[in-house]
């Protein structure tokens, strides 16, 4: 069997597969953040907290209301996005003139406003919520088994992705909305009403968010740590991509997630660590470190080394542009 | 010189009249994961119950008030041993109850030998916390990853299940029980193809999912905890993984069950040290909880329970909290209550009690809410923990 890196290619075909699936999310939440920042100026930390609220609010409507999964996948971003348009009516829309600090601050703040009501109610361990009959099942790829599931969330977040991108780059409305953010004066001037523009933007992006966690509730447990545990890697991944670019945050969502799970299958490291274990041997300590780092246990932190890499090569990001 | 001596005369004879409690009360801390993955098994029920152990001995021991306090260590070593060390210098902590997270433990458990202070790790699982790092005032109270492996691993292996595949969590828990288990699991005529290791909190489990079942092993043994298992478990079934092998989840707790739910957990084994509905003074006390937590408690709480009461009770009996002398009392007591009978063992302050091998009920068994487990075998103490034969405690004589 052809092997790369110790890896056999169909098991590294499954992993590049599964990579994409989180690459998915991580693109997903991503892009509403880049939309977030680059129309409000605002670090929108409290991005996983509204992802979290929309994976339960799937939960509660199935719960509570008897509502299945396709109607909370419509029903649940729109829920969040009125919640997005309450916190930027009320809050956000008095620190758009102040430094980025003050929006982070008050974003990370409803973070643990809304975690910690989730928490005291729900606990930690998460709901269960089942995969949707249609979609249940897996299907065999030949070099691996694919839950249909799986499959599914990677088509539909491309297209949501594609989409958002497409509705910015290419619409008139899209055409306002970019030209709100470089001199919202003028705009203001032709009789567009900025203000409201900027309010439907956040609620849009969050929207976003809700909708990746309709389509997360099945993969994981719906709990209230559910967006903390992502949010800081894909804080990663805008910055790795270039603040406020929105192919950026799409392709580099998809690429880390691949990337990663590169790592988790240890060819990452086996590729990194080869040529010094053909000069210096195998189990030299070069070997061990990069192993270490690119290896299974590093996925949470190869993010981070990229990030860092990138950070000292091109400040503004792969794709940001130089101010 | 004479009236030091008078003096030191006085004062022993007055103290030896009533009982020695330093700072007039009798302070308890306890140290848990009251927010992140383990905040189930122990946190806010964990509180309570060691609420409940203070106020059924009327909030007193040795004539004196009980005070609790409680933090969070948010699974960070750091955090956890700077708080004790504040607690033992500043808050005049006497006895320091270690929660969920064995890094956290190993960490405050060197703080209070350094301080000399009775430490009792309830949460925790590494077995060496009474083994190669071992102190005279560490307590392991409630279980350790031997127990598990002799539990679980035992079982398995014994069933059929020679070959194993380890997803470990990457942190000292992690890693011992893993080891632990391996070598229960060659012991008993089994091997190991492989195992993968996996950041604390990862929320994506089938990348290494997949990597387990490409060893062709036929048991995938869990050596993680909490929210790690639950996701794993749930991607396993999704991904077919279960249909080739077997998962044994090595440490797992009725609140994991719960929320995983009957239909994904069916059939699973699972080494516990208590189950709520084991006798009929564990329901009792189970009920008790339940009204006030609207959930029944894990192994955890209720040791918390027992413990913290175990504590006191010895305080009581020695008229002081000097920790020297109440270790050795706790130590000289059998334990007798609704969560076990057993002893502190006097070398290495390992609790040895019997263990149960259970395995969760199909959804047609289960005849009320959270009514979860069939108690397979009970395993006595002596074969469930490590033998001091084998132990590399260094306080351990041989």
């Amino acid at each position: 069997m052809t092997e790369i890196f110790g890896t056999p290619l169909p098991a590294l075909l499954g992993q590049l597969l599964l990579g994409l699936v989180n690459g998915s999310f991580y693109a997903m939440l991503s892009l509403g953040l880049a939309v977030i920042f680059g129309m409000l100026n605002i670090i929108n930390f409290a991005h996983g907290a509204l992802y979290m609220m929309g994976a339960f609010f799937a939960w509660m409507g199935l719960e509570y209301l008897g509502l299945n999964y396709w109607f909370m996948l419509g029903l649940a971003p729109l829920a969040v996005g009125l919640v997005g348009i309450v916190i930027e009516r009320t809050m956000l829309q008095w620190l758009y003139k102040l430094d980025h600090l003050y929006g982070l601050l008050l974003t990370f703040g409803i973070t643990l406003v809304i975690e910690g009501v989730f928490r005291s109610f729900y606990g930690v361990s998460g709901q269960p919520y089942q995969v949707p009959d249609q979609l249940a099942g897996a299907t065999n790829l030949g070099f691996m088994i694919l839950p249909n599931y799986r499959g599914w969330v990677v088509v539909a977040s491309l297209v949501v992705c594609f989409a958002v991108w497409a509705l910015i780059e290419k619409t008139s409305l899209g055409a306002k909305l970019r030209a709100g953010t470089e001199n919202p004066k003028l705009v203001q001037a032709f009789g567009i009403n900025v203000p409201r523009m900027v309010t439907l933007t956040y609620a849009g992006g969050v929207a976003l968010a809700a909708f990746a966690g309709v389509l997360a509730a099945p993969i994981i447990q719906v709990s209230a740590l559910m967006g903390s545990n992502l949010i800081i890697v894909v804080f990663a991944v805008v910055v790795i991509g270039g603040m406020g670019s929105i192919l950026g945050s799409i392709l580099t969502g998809l690429g880390l997630g691949i990337i990663e799970g590169l790592t988790k299958a240890s060819v990452l490291g086996a590729m990194f660590s080869a040529p010094f274990n053909a000069v210096l041997g195998e189990g030299n300590i070069i070997s061990r470190a990069l192993m270490a780092m690119f290896g299974p246990e590093g996925s949470s932190t190869v993010v981070f080394v990229i990030m860092a890499i990138v950070l000292l090569v091109r400040p503004a990001g792969l794709f940001g542009k130089e101010k | 010189m004479k009236k030091t001596l008078i003096a030191a005369t006085l004062a022993a004879c007055g103290f030896s009249a009533q009982a020695q409690i330093s700072g007039d009360v009798v302070k308890i801390g306890f140290l848990t994961d009251m927010s992140s993955v383990y905040a189930d098994i122990d946190g806010a029920g964990g509180v309570e119950a060691i609420k409940m152990a203070i106020a059924d001995l009327k909030g007193t021991a040795a004539g004196k008030k009980v005070e609790f306090i409680f933090a969070d260590h948010q699974n960070k070593a750091d955090v956890a041993s700077a708080k004790a060390r504040e607690w033992f210098d500043t808050q005049g902590v006497d006895m320091l109850v270690g929660g969920t997270n064995s890094g956290a433990n190993l960490a405050m458990a060197t703080v209070a030998a350094e301080k000399k202070k009775p430490f009792i790790s309830i949460g925790a699982g590494s077995s060496a916390l009474t083994n190669a790092n071992c102190t005279p005032y560490t307590i392991h109270y409630a279980y350790d990853t031997v127990a598990l492996a002799n539990g679980t691993g035992g079982a398995v292996t014994k069933a059929g299940g020679k070959s194993w595949y380890f997803l470990t969590a990457d942190y000292a828990f992690g890693a011992a029980l893993q080891a632990d288990t391996t070598a229960v699991v060659q012991k008993n005529g089994g091997t190991v193809k492989g195992s993968v290791k996996h950041p604390l909190n990862a929320s994506d489990f089938s990348s290494f999912l997949l990597q387990a079942q490409g060893s062709g092993a036929q048991i995938l043994g869990l050596a993680n905890a909490g929210g790690d298992t639950i996701n794993a478990v749930k991607a396993a079934n999704e991904f077919g993984i279960t249909k080739t092998m077997k998962l044994a989840g090595l440490l797992m707790f009725i609140n994991d069950v719960h929320s995983l739910g009957l239909k994904t957990t069916e059939g699973m084994y699972l080494t516990d040290s208590w189950y709520w509905n084991q006798s009929p003074e564990a329901r009792a006390w189970s009920r008790r909880f339940f009204e006030k937590m609207k959930r029944m408690p894990s192994s955890l709480q209720a040791a918390d329970y027992s413990a913290v009461t175990h504590y006191l009770k010895a305080v009581d009996a020695a008229k002081t909290d000097d920790a020297d002398k109440v270790v050795a009392k706790m130590k000289d007591t059998p334990i007798k209550d609704f969560y076990t009978t057993g002893t502190i063992r006097k070398e290495d302050g390992r609790g040895i009690h019997d263990m149960f091998l259970m395995q969760v009920k199909s959804a047609k068994e289960s005849t009320e809410p959270w009514d979860y487990y069939k108690v397979v075998t009970r395993i006595p103490g002596e074969e469930a923990f490590t033998k001091l034969a084998d132990s590399k405690c260094p306080l351990v004589k041989k």
